[in-house]
């Protein structure tokens, strides 16, 4: 079981959570004027990394409130917890792996 | 039936080939499907220098992985034609293949524990009766009489208040399976390549020409992706999306028991679903891990939330041990249904998407799939199971319809 840090309750268990799939996936902003491909892009495509992947998560039964998560999908380390309209930290120029948030991790 | 009835282990049922330089096609991923597509290939189609790479070893993915059970009781037109015309490849391919893999037609039930389901239930046993599927429902007498060992008083939080039937569905034994269509595809001449991980595609323009490998470039006229979990991983490398999202999916088996369990019994509600193995062991899974995942494991709460439900229906089941847990990637569309047909790559095809079924669809996949990467166009079966589908909205919607375990 996964080991998260909400942002606003601190480490809990994954029991307490659920999950919301990738982040950062905006509505489209004129979505009239979107082609068929691009409207199933959007209702059905999301990115299925392997390794890093910044998904969304919400703790249920806690706070209730969204918010996202860096997490690598092979060792399932969370390597970053985020506010929602926060950008993606970015791992590999700050060397963040090595100081991922207290509890954070599987 | 005893361990002493299974068959006797082989030496060898396939050569260990080196990688060709060319090849007529090239199958990426050497499961089940992988096989089964290699072999109708070979057998329909006469396309004998073909090449199955398999980054592993055969069928050690969720062919190992998978909890063996084959129905073909799905609610919508679509989907029951694909997976009745596997079961009645099933019925044939023990024979066909020379090799007895153990297929055990005991039947495979469905338990209804609300009013809805009910309906829903009764709805689909219809819908099986219009495609030619055996179907039937029972009342929850008729489920005890079925499956003795199960729960049917009104004294748990859910109570048994009926259940579908299909008497053809049934298990049979997963690696024999993948032995069985390696040998043949062996003496039809494909060269199974193990320990071979595709890294990469050689391109002119927008047609593939061949595979870059961890054992050279090998050239080739088409390339099939069967590679499941890993789907979405092989199509960014050729340069295109899949609409697929890989979650771990969990299964455990008990130690071994003597024969309790006649049936095999699925509860979408209190989500489990039981077999007994022919060595028998109790074969139990449930529903995917909530997160995206490469890593063949998943949450233990999973399989505590899967015991409980186990428990529940089978209290006899209290006193069993846990003997072993494992997890499979499994490769998910929105709608749970697969995605079996062409590419935005020229002469690239691709088999994905069978999420938490795709054992039991093995035959059809190799037969439709085998056919649309011969011909360039899709069999009549796969046809409805395009890419394209996503686009034009002609949804195959199992996933709220029926039977399909989420």
């Amino acid at each position: 079981m996964l080991l998260i840090s909400c942002p606003n309750c601190g480490p809990r268990d994954e029991t307490e959570f659920h999950y919301g799939g990738q982040a950062h996936v905006a509505y489209p902003e004129n979505p009239d004027a979107l082609t068929d491909r691009e409207w199933a892009e959007y209702l059905f495509y999301r990115d299925n990394t392997k390794g890093n992947f910044a998904e969304r998560w919400v703790h249920s039964t806690g706070c209730r409130k969204w918010f996202n998560m860096l997490r690598d999908t092979v060792t399932y380390d969370i390597k970053a917890v985020y506010k929602m309209g926060e950008p993606r930290p970015d791992l590999t120029s700050a060397r963040q792996d090595a100081t991922s948030p207290e509890g954070a991790s599987k | 039936m005893s361990a002493d009835q299974l068959p006797e282990h082989p030496d060898f049922l396939w050569r260990n080939p080196e990688p060709k330089a060319s090849y007529d096609a090239v199958i990426v991923g050497g499961g089940g499907h992988g096989l089964a597509t290699a072999y109708f290939l070979a057998k329909n189609h006469g396309m004998t220098n073909i090449a199955v790479l398999e980054k592993g070893w055969l069928a050690g993915g969720n062919m190992a992985r998978n909890t063996t059970i084959i129905r073909s009781n799905y609610l919508w037109d679509e989907s029951a034609a694909i997976y009745e015309h596997a079961l009645k490849l099933w019925e044939i391919l023990p024979e066909e293949l020379e090799y007895d893999f153990l297929f055990s037609q005991r039947g495979v039930m469905n338990l209804a524990h609300t009013l809805g389901d009910v309906r829903e239930s009764v709805r689909r046993v219809g819908a099986n009766k219009l495609n030619g599927v055996d179907a039937e429902w029972l009342d929850p007498q008729q489920v005890k009489e079925l499956c003795p060992i199960l729960n049917i008083s009104d004294n748990i939080r859910y109570p048994v208040m009926g259940a579908t039937y299909q008497p053809r569905a049934g298990i049979a034994k997963h690696d024999h399976v993948a032995w069985a269509f390696a040998r043949k595809c062996d003496e039809l001449g494909v060269d199974i390549i193990q320990n071979c991980e595709v890294t990469g595609f050689v391109k002119d323009g927008n047609r593939v020409v061949g595979v870059k490998t961890n054992r050279g470039t090998i050239n080739t006229e088409k390339v099939g992706l069967a590679a499941a979990g890993h789907s979405s991983v092989l199509a960014e490398m050729a340069g295109f999306r899949l609409p697929i999202q890989s979650h771990p999916l969990q299964a455990l088996v008990s130690e071994l028991h003597e024969p309790v369990h006649p049936t095999v019994v699925m509860s979408n509600h209190v989500h489990v679903y039981v077999s007994q193995a022919h060595k028998g062991e109790l074969v139990m899974g449930a529903g995917v891990d909530s997160y995206n995942g490469y890593g063949q494991r998943g949450s233990f709460h999973v399989i505590e939330h899967q015991m409980a439900a186990a428990v529940e229906l089978f209290p006899i089941f209290a006193r069993a041990h846990v003997l072993r847990t494992w997890g499979g990637i499994v490769d998910t569309t929105m709608d749970a249904s697969p995605i079996v047909g062409t590419t935005p790559v020229e002469n690239m095809f691709v088999n994905c998407g069978w999420g938490t079924g795709g054992f039991k669809g093995t035959p059809a996949a190799g037969l439709t799939f085998a056919h649309t990467i011969a011909t360039g166009t899709p069999h009549e079966l796969n046809r409805p199971f395009s890419l394209e589908r996503f686009e034009t909205g002609a949804l195959i919607d199992e996933h709220g319809a029926a039977a399909v375990a989420h």
